[in-house]
């Protein structure tokens, strides 16, 4: 065969060069990202992971808004010193609800992956607005506006309604609603219903009363409504040590 | 002089690139600036003023936006637009399109940093704009796209020189990553605020094809097309190995998007994603260094031109950069390695060896080759010059030392452990132990932030002086034609 490449025919042909390029830029992306999407074992199958409750999801919009992940991880890694520091390493699954994640890169803080339950309501809202009163060597800012500014909470729904349109299972007609009970049993399907958001978002934030005032909802209450939560979703004493070791 | 000024502005579109090139070196001022702040931030958190507009969370995105695409995106649009100009000998095709890329650009620049500052942000790490700046950008970078590929058609030359493959694999990367990265839902129409069409594993995984590739494609395979146009220029030379840039071009194309889960070793993602990942950046190594090396060996044979010309010192020490950051890389993509540095603050070290060292260093000596060019004269002072890369070599060499030392420090203060198997120290303690390399890389930014604003200054008054010579030199002629 007389085939001789030179690499000159690329050279003198932008048309040929632009999709070589593209040819070669694509697939790393393709062969690493998509898969992603089809293998089973990407995401573990685990109970208890729902998505979040109304006050709990605007809290996670303040700590997107104030970028707190930008210095706390939350995704625990399979050592000792993390197990001993921050529990049990984080699962995929954990995170399937979260658009976007918030993994994050950086540790200035501590990771938050499961500090859900480790320090009180009262603890977490005197450390937000002055985190040196509780902790001396921190660097962290003081957050005094979340407690003085009421949470917007009339795009909660539209907020929900958004989030259902990327694949998290808010419900919006009965049937879905249905479908809910059955995935996340009778107590957690209510707090997924889209048409009732408002009422049990005021519920909770009236019920949890996470920053000490009953007599409005803050962005206070929102934030630690998600603090609290995060990390306690799995209950890993119904697992094995090694139950998600082949998942990797 | 002045005809000939005047018959260049006729040949080429000089002015889209004068304006790329001034706002560029106003960027670098601005987002140096907001860094070397939130730097001080972290070692003396008195400066967040509780006040939610200039926090370290909401101001951080303004530092990496504005140096990133403010500084970064203006230099690689000036040198892009001159650089294909000169190598095609012929003008950009069209003055309107130049222009729109230059306003659009501006004003994502300026919109992205407002929204963050008001607390709009996707919490996407250097892709934090909103919906409706992200659809902003891909208008003005398809229009950016059209104007560089039409120039190319439109050359007088046969073959397409290699800086403008290294563009063109830039401008189409960015696309891509930009566009599935980007992809969300607005809660409605009149919202800023919109959620990840991705959740969790695969949208960390996304977004880091995205946010290594921003460094590969935007940080690295663009000023590397800077790179082969001036440093053979600046030395006067042709490049060194015609065969290594072909090489180099492919191999660093293909790569580079393999390696963006080595942000990701030791998560959720599945394992065989993050080892994928670590080999090629493992791989990476090689184009990276060879292309290094054609940079450097380019100047063999005129060696004493880094005694004398301090343009080419920037050039030479920004390439010795980048062969350290390409080595490092490789080697935190380990997963041993990673283990200890991932989270912590070597990781900020290694990336500013890469932006400060070879990003910024390579901006900086090509804009210095291309300024006196474009104002048809000389620059106003070598003197400052030469500070400005003592400052900047200096401050460089303060800022990653600081951050090796604290983040190793805390990777180690993290696992280790006491006689009785607990864990020796708590987390506030490995914070209380940063203190004094926060400082001391606080400073080490605030060397390289002055230099940046001796160079702006030496830029204008370069400007300053062209337009003065002009004015002379008309007058003198005025003076002969009136007497003729």
């Amino acid at each position: 065969m007389n085939f001789n490449f030179k690499h000159e025919w690329i050279e003198t042909n932008i048309g040929l060069m632009a999709v070589l390029t593209m040819l070669a830029i694509s697939v790393g992306g393709l062969v690493e990202i998509a898969p992603l999407f089809f293998i089973d074992k990407t995401i573990e199958k685990v109970e208890g992971v729902r998505p979040y409750t109304p006050l709990e999801q605007r809290g996670r919009d303040i700590y997107q808004r104030e970028g707190c992940y930008l210095c706390h991880s939350q995704m625990i890694r399979p050592f000792r010193d993390e197990k001993l520091r921050y529990g049990h390493y984080s699962l995929a699954a954990e995170s399937q609800y979260d658009h976007p994640f918030q993994w994050g890169s950086k540790r200035t803080g501590p990771d938050l992956a499961r500090v859900g339950g480790k320090y009180s309501n009262e603890w977490q809202v005197q450390h937000l607005v002055a985190p040196r009163s509780m902790v001396p060597e921190s660097v962290m800012p003081n957050y005094p506006w979340l407690l003085s500014t009421q949470l917007d909470i009339s795009d909660t729904a539209d907020r929900m309604k958004a989030l259902r349109k990327v694949g998290v299972p808010y419900s919006l007609t009965q049937e879905e609603y249905k479908a809910n009970v059955v995935k996340f049993g009778e107590t957690v399907a209510p707090l997924l219903h889209i048409p009732d958001a408002q009422k049990n978002l005021l519920e909770q934030a009236n019920f949890g009363n996470y920053d000490g005032d009953r007599s409005g909802v803050s962005e206070m209450d929102a934030l630690v409504a998600y603090l609290q939560v995060l990390g306690t979703m799995v209950d890993f004493s119904k697992y094995d040590d090694d139950a998600f070791v082949n998942d990797r | 002089m002045a005809v000939t000024t005047y018959s260049g502005a006729e040949q080429y579109n000089f002015d889209i690139v004068k304006k790329f090139a001034v706002m560029s070196l106003v960027w670098a001022v601005i987002g140096m600036f907001v860094g070397v702040y939130i730097a001080s931030e972290l070692a003396w958190p008195f400066l967040n003023f509780d006040s939610p507009y200039f926090s370290f969370g909401r101001f951080r995105p303004v530092h990496t936006t504005s140096v990133i695409f403010g500084f970064g995106g203006s230099a690689l649009f000036a040198t892009s637009y001159y650089v294909v100009q000169r190598t095609c000998q012929t003008r950009l095709i069209s003055d309107g399109m130049a222009s729109f890329t230059f306003w659009g650009w501006m004003a994502i620049i300026v919109l992205a940093d407002i929204s963050y500052v008001l607390g709009y942000t996707q919490s996407r790490e250097y892709a934090e704009m909103e919906w409706p700046i992200d659809i902003l950008i891909e208008v003005v970078w398809v229009t950016y796209l059209i104007l560089f590929v039409g120039t190319i058609m439109r050359r007088k030359q046969p073959h397409i020189y290699v800086a403008n493959w290294f563009y063109l694999a830039f401008i189409l990367a960015t696309a891509l990553l930009h566009t599935f990265n980007n992809l969300a839902m607005p809660v409605d129409l009149f919202s800023m605020k919109s959620y990840s069409l991705f959740a969790g594993t695969q949208d960390a995984m996304t977004q880091w094809w995205y946010g290594h590739n921003a460094v590969g494609f935007f940080l690295t395979a663009a000023f590397l097309g800077m790179m082969y146009y001036f440093v053979p220029k600046q030395a006067g030379r042709p490049i060194y190995s015609y065969r290594l840039s072909i090489v180099h071009f492919w191999a660093l194309g293909f790569m580079y998007m393999w390696v963006g889960a080595h942000h990701l070793h030791w998560t959720a993602l599945p394992d065989w994603t993050s080892s994928l990942a670590a080999a090629f950046s493992i791989l990476l190594l090689m184009p990276s260094w060879g292309g290094m090396i054609n940079g450097i060996m380019t100047l063999s044979g005129a060696w004493d031109k880094l005694r004398t010309d301090p343009i080419m010192r920037f050039m030479i020490v920004a390439l010795s950069f980048y062969g350290m950051s390409t080595f490092e890389g490789p080697m935190m993509s380990l997963k041993e390695v990673n283990a200890l540095s991932h989270y912590t603050d070597w990781t900020v070290g290694h990336v500013h060896s890469g932006a400060l060292g070879w990003v910024a260093m390579i901006s900086f000596g090509s804009l210095y080759h291309m300024i006196p060019k474009l104002w048809d004269t000389k620059m106003y002072s070598q003197k400052l010059i030469e500070w400005h890369f003592w400052l900047a070599t200096i401050g460089i060499v303060l800022y990653i030392v600081a951050m090796w030392i604290s983040g190793i420090t805390q990777g180690l203060m993290w696992r280790s452990f006491d006689e009785f198997g607990n864990l020796q120290y708590s987390f506030a303690e490995s914070v209380a132990a940063m203190m004094p390399f926060y400082a001391m890389r606080a400073i080490g930014g605030m060397f390289f932030f002055t230099g940046a604003v001796l160079m702006l200054f030496n830029s204008l008054m370069t400007i300053r002086q062209s337009k003065l010579e002009n004015a002379v030199l008309e007058a003198k002629l005025a003076a002969k034609l009136a007497r003729a």
